[in-house]
């Protein structure tokens, strides 16, 4: 089993690698002193298990876990227990450890991980979630030189006007469609598409971060309209 | 500070691993001075919202070196900070020269 642990203490990041490394077939394969670093890393390797602190500065755990788009076991560690409650709100959350953790109560966590049923495996191995982990499969047809692309609405990342076209951005791809922002705006859900900028549109679930007036979606630094701010703001799970 | 510090919850962890142990008091010896630094920049500024996210990675440590009144100590001054108040300053203070002592002699 590979996983990566993420914490901005150096010596509970020794701590976690030290229990992984008393137990059998577990591979720590990176450590990351902030979310952000595991989140670019995670673009480009899956992991197994991932070891995760829930307070860190500026980009917490919980924030971590909404922009995952793989569905990963994950395993809070923390010193505050007022956290857990929240914590199990997500499905990916398999068990939640209180620092200072002990190679019992590791171990024990480690047999929950290998017993959990994995509803998270079960849903990605059928084919039936979208890339944001999602239960729907949704879809945009779009036209590209007289070919109909089709598009999951988990893949946009953000959508940008340039004249007389739009611009798709995935992550894999750029997408030139002949349109206007406001006609693709009317097509895309509104829960999950919100535009912040008269020339852009972004895909809420993909935020990484918002910084005084632009958004990070991916490694995409979107500008933020001071009309469109405040719903922006509105639609946060501000704490 | 009316406990001592010590390794317990190292040794344990350790499991006789001494390449581990040496290297996880290198980290205590290298971060610990640092953090504390960062906390008190941040409350000479009057930054409490900031110093109290110092004092939560403080703690970790103080459970760590198995001193768990210092640890309340902490918890409390943490939430106080949170909430604006700074009360429990000079008795962190206090644990902190006695834990700064503490990894020097180790």
């Amino acid at each position: 089993m590979n996983c990566i642990i993420v914490d901005d203490e150096a010596a509970a990041r020794a701590i976690v690698s030290q229990l992984c490394s008393n137990v059998s077939n577990l591979n720590v394969m990176e450590e990351f002193d902030s979310a952000i670093e595991a989140i670019k890393f995670l673009n480009q390797f899956k992991v197994d298990l991932i070891f995760l602190d829930i307070h860190m500065p500026g980009f917490t755990g919980i924030d971590f876990i909404q922009t995952l788009k793989n569905p990963t076991k994950i395993v809070m560690t923390t010193s505050d227990t007022e956290f857990a409650i929240a914590s199990y709100e997500y499905e990916a959350i398999v068990d939640y450890l209180v620092k200072p953790i002990t190679q019992e109560r590791f171990n024990k966590c480690l047999q929950k991980v290998k017993n959990s049923s994995s509803a998270i495996s079960a849903r990605a191995s059928d084919g039936s979630n979208d890339p944001e982990g999602g239960a729907s499969v949704e879809d945009l047809y779009i036209n590209i030189d007289r070919r109909l692309i089709k598009l999951k609405y988990g893949e946009i990342l953000l959508i940008e006007a340039k004249g007389d076209y739009i611009n798709i951005k995935t992550n894999t791809k750029d997408y030139l469609v002949h349109t206007t922002l406001r006609k693709i705006l009317d097509k895309l859900p509104e829960d999950r598409f919100l535009q912040i900028h008269r020339s852009f549109v972004i895909n809420f679930n993909k935020i990484i971060d918002i910084e005084d007036n632009s958004v990070l979606i991916e490694k995409n630094v979107v500008p933020i309209s001071r009309s469109n701010r405040s719903e922006l703001m509105q639609r946060l799970n501000l704490l | 500070m009316t406990e001592t510090p010590n390794l317990k919850y190292l040794d344990d962890l350790a499991q006789g691993d001494e390449g581990f142990r040496k290297k996880f008091i290198g980290i205590l010896k290298e971060e610990f001075p640092s953090e504390k630094q960062c906390y008190l920049d941040a409350m000479e500024n009057g930054f409490f919202r900031e110093a109290s996210e110092h004092v939560h990675k403080i703690k970790h440590k103080l459970n760590v070196l198995g001193v768990h009144k210092s640890y309340s100590l902490a918890v409390r001054h943490e939430n106080e900070l949170r909430k604006g108040g700074n009360k429990y300053h000079m008795d962190f203070l206090s644990v902190l020269s006695e834990i700064e002592a503490y990894l020097k002699t180790i």
